[in-house]
């Protein structure tokens, strides 16, 4: 078993996919690297942080990104941004069996500013086109830094995730939140607070993520290789089902006495999840079996 | 207060007199975070070693030479081009990246 959390993004390309099939574009001795962060004295990475290619997983043909959140984050500039447009548009072009995104970043990358959050946006509307011509875009999500900001918001637009129960997903990270609300609200620094609120096993309970997988590289590849069919047509019924969803999930939980009560394990039992204290102790395979939704 | 201005240092070294390393797919190890770096070999033309090395921390070029003259030492190339983005790295580490690189390049694992 190799952890996929410790692996950087090219291990996990090296393990992930089909042995030696990964073709890069625009690869590190290319030099197609951040225009802004030498000026601000920030060093850059000839790969801008994400690799994009072209690989087999198992004997089929998808595209791949992998994000590197060793390097600022994983935050996304605007080449790397570019990069990720860049994949999915061929994508529309070439149309592999599906195009898969090794998610690990904070979200925009905040020394690139407007270039930054102008790359994401590009990266959603490109996903949904992918989306849209039936050809699936899974995530995996598993790396330490998780998957924050504008980066869970693509997760999120994407037909399939999947996520080990040390990956997290949100859309403001836990300091963020602490800066904006308070301590009282969040406090960023409780790691089990951060994991019961955006971590793998919450994400798979509240049907936020579509497979919870061990932190393993060949876990991942498995549910990878499960899903490449897995294409959720993106129809105005499945968006007012979707809505429908959040609106039950934002009632099922009573708010109206929830001091000293922890709000994750609350809702979980609103879910209809027995136990729900103990989902936190429980294995993945454990918690695999209690979703209700 | 340093005298050194913030920004990035740009340290050029080359060496001469090492064994072609003949040809190979440019290899990238390591990653730009805190206290690491990345290196990228790559095949060039002629019979010398150039090193670029990009880094976040100025002031420490004599190290750098030191740490360069001691891979040279050890890993005599000719016909290679290294390149380093470094955010801090010890010499330690940037000698264990340099040769984790020619490993790679050589065929061993690092």
């Amino acid at each position: 078993m190799i952890s996929y959390a410790e692996c950087s993004a090219r291990e996990r390309l090296a393990l992930l996919l089909d042995p030696g099939s990964f073709h890069e574009w625009l690869p590190p001795s290319e030099r197609v690297m951040s225009p802004h962060l030498a000026q601000l004295g920030v060093p850059s990475a000839f790969d801008d942080g994400v690799a994009v290619g072209r690989a087999m997983l198992d004997g089929r043909e998808v595209f791949v990104a992998a994000q590197e959140g060793a390097f600022m984050g994983g935050g996304v500039g605007e080449v790397h941004g570019a990069k990720l447009v860049g994949l999915l548009q061929r994508a529309l072009r070439d149309r592999p069996a599906a195009v898969l995104l090794l998610a690990e970043s904070g979200g925009v990358r905040l020394h690139e500013a407007n270039a930054g959050l102008i790359a994401v946006s590009e990266v959603m509307r490109a996903l949904l086109d992918v989306r849209a011509a039936g050809i699936p875009v899974l995530v995996l999500i598993g790396g330490a830094n998780g998957c924050f900001g504008g980066m869970g918001i693509v997760a999120r637009c994407a037909d399939y995730i999947v996520m080990s129960d040390v990956g997290r997903l949100a859309m403001s990270g836990p300091e963020v939140i602490e800066a904006s609300h308070g301590v009282d609200e969040f406090d960023s620094r409780d790691r089990a607070l951060v994991w019961r609120t955006t971590g793998g096993k919450h994400r798979w309970l509240t049907g936020d993520c579509d497979a919870l997988v061990e932190d393993d590289v060949a876990a991942f590849r498995a549910a990878a290789i499960a899903a490449i069919g897995a294409s959720k047509p993106f129809t105005f019924a499945a968006l007012e089902q979707e809505h429908a969803l959040l609106t039950q999930r934002l009632h099922a939980l009573d708010t109206t006495d929830t001091t000293d009560r922890d709000e994750a394990a609350l809702l979980w039992s609103a879910l209809g999840i027995a136990d729900a204290q103990q989902v936190p102790e429980l294995s993945v395979e454990a918690v695999r079996a209690l979703r209700t939704i | 207060m340093s005298d050194v201005p913030a920004g990035l240092e740009t340290l050029d070294f080359s060496f001469s007199g090492g064994k072609p390393a003949g040809a190979f797919a440019p290899v990238l190890v390591g990653v730009v975070g805190s206290g690491n770096l990345e290196v990228l070999l790559e095949p060039a033309g002629g019979d010398g070693c150039a090193v670029r090395i990009e880094t976040s921390a100025r002031g420490f070029e004599p190290i750098w030479q030191a740490v360069m003259n001691d891979f040279h030492a050890r890993h005599p190339l000719a016909g290679v081009r290294v390149s380093i983005n470094d955010m801090g790295a010890t010499p330690a580490v940037v000698s264990l990246r340099l040769d984790q690189a020619v490993a790679e390049i050589t065929g061993g694992r690092p």
